[in-house]
């Protein structure tokens, strides 16, 4: 069976600029602290856009686990041991669809 | 209709203005309508107003807030005679199992929180929501130390809340989700606050209700009960002066 997916637009609110790198394992750790190795084999989280200088990013999750992400996401309060937190700006079923959605909204 | 989103929990600096404004546009552009703020009693009608035309500048809507921190439910008695008047939301910080009953009881008082770092302070159990659910009090949960706690601490936090939520839920009990947040860092969205209450089991329908319409029922009662016109609820005055004819 296809597993369905949602796509997150995501902007860093920090002073700091960080890499693509250093913003996933803020992620990857903020995910593993509140549901663990288990879940953090089923939310099937992927990068797949990131631009350090707007401080925006678009994940790939698997749908059920949609709110976890949100959840474990807005638990970020630092990345490299500096204050930092995210924010979801929009939630979509097709990469297409998000980029119309924030293009429309025109907010970075 | 869109729905309307409430913080009855921003703690800005208040003696910083430029803080203050920061949190309130914050607020602003994460999507909320209506804030409320803790102030202390010795603030003036004026410093309100201050508030309030910060607000209106960054197009949210203000509504002033006392906490309470009584030691003995004589003294909460006291302070509720005292201001609850001249405050839009009351909430009672409840530290001690007497204060938590008679803040529970008394329909003077909003809001119910309970201190997050000491888990034996949290006094809210059957009883207690059994009362106030008469009384119409809320129970408040402030995100910020979800967010802000490790380990476990917040391991014990989030077993309190399961708890409380699922009291509050049996005897029908409105609950109140707020940031109690003292930096822009810590502001989450609405709908991001609602994905945290997951993490104490909260379903969906409750969790956005608790930051949108339990908070602005609790405001809008109040205003209502706060205005010259409120007799009893449900009787206000619609009409006075001249052209009012005596029959």
């Amino acid at each position: 069976m296809k597993v369905k997916r949602r796509y997150l637009a995501l902007k860093i609110d920090s002073t700091e600029k960080f890499d693509s790198r250093e913003f996933m394992d803020a992620v990857w750790s903020a995910f593993l602290r509140l549901y663990g190795e288990y879940g953090a084999s089923r939310v099937g989280l992927a990068l797949i856009d990131y631009d350090a200088e707007k401080k925006f990013a678009i994940i790939r999750v698997t749908h059920t686990e949609t709110t976890k992400v949100r959840a474990a996401v807005a638990s970020i309060t630092e990345i490299m041991a500096k204050p930092a937190a995210v924010h979801v700006l929009k939630v979509s079923g097709t990469l297409r669809a998000l980029r119309k959605k924030i293009n429309a909204s025109g907010r970075f | 209709m869109r729905r309307a989103f409430a913080d009855l929990h921003l703690m800005p600096d208040l003696s910083s203005v430029e803080q203050t404004r920061q949190m309130f546009l914050k607020a602003s552009a994460l999507g909320y309508r209506l804030i409320a703020t803790p102030l202390p009693t010795s603030f003036s009608e004026n410093h309100i107003q201050r508030l309030r035309g910060i607000s209106q500048e960054t197009a949210l809507d203000f509504a002033s807030r006392l906490d309470l921190k009584p030691k003995t439910p004589k003294e909460l008695l006291y302070h509720l005679r005292k201001f609850r008047r001249k405050f839009e939301i009351i909430a009672v910080i409840c530290e001690s199992k007497t204060v938590a009953r008679q803040a529970a009881k008394d329909h003077r008082v909003d809001l119910l929180n309970f201190p997050a770092l000491d888990p034996h302070k949290r006094f809210f159990d059957k009883a207690e929501a059994e009362l106030a659910s008469k009384s119409l009090a809320a129970l408040e949960i402030d995100i910020k130390p979800l967010i802000t706690l490790k380990g476990s601490s917040k391991i014990r936090l989030l077993s309190a809340l399961r708890r409380e939520a699922s009291i509050a839920k049996d005897f029908h009990m409105p609950i109140v989700i707020s940031s109690g947040a003292t930096t822009e860092l810590l502001m989450r969205k609405p709908l991001e606050i609602a994905a945290l209450t997951s993490l104490f089991d909260l379903d969906r329908s409750m969790a956005v209700d608790a930051v949108s319409k339990n908070p602005l029922a609790i405001v809008k009662r109040n205003r209502e009960k706060l205005s010259p016109n409120f007799i009893a609820p449900g009787i206000r005055l619609i009409r006075r002066g001249s052209d009012c004819h005596e029959s």
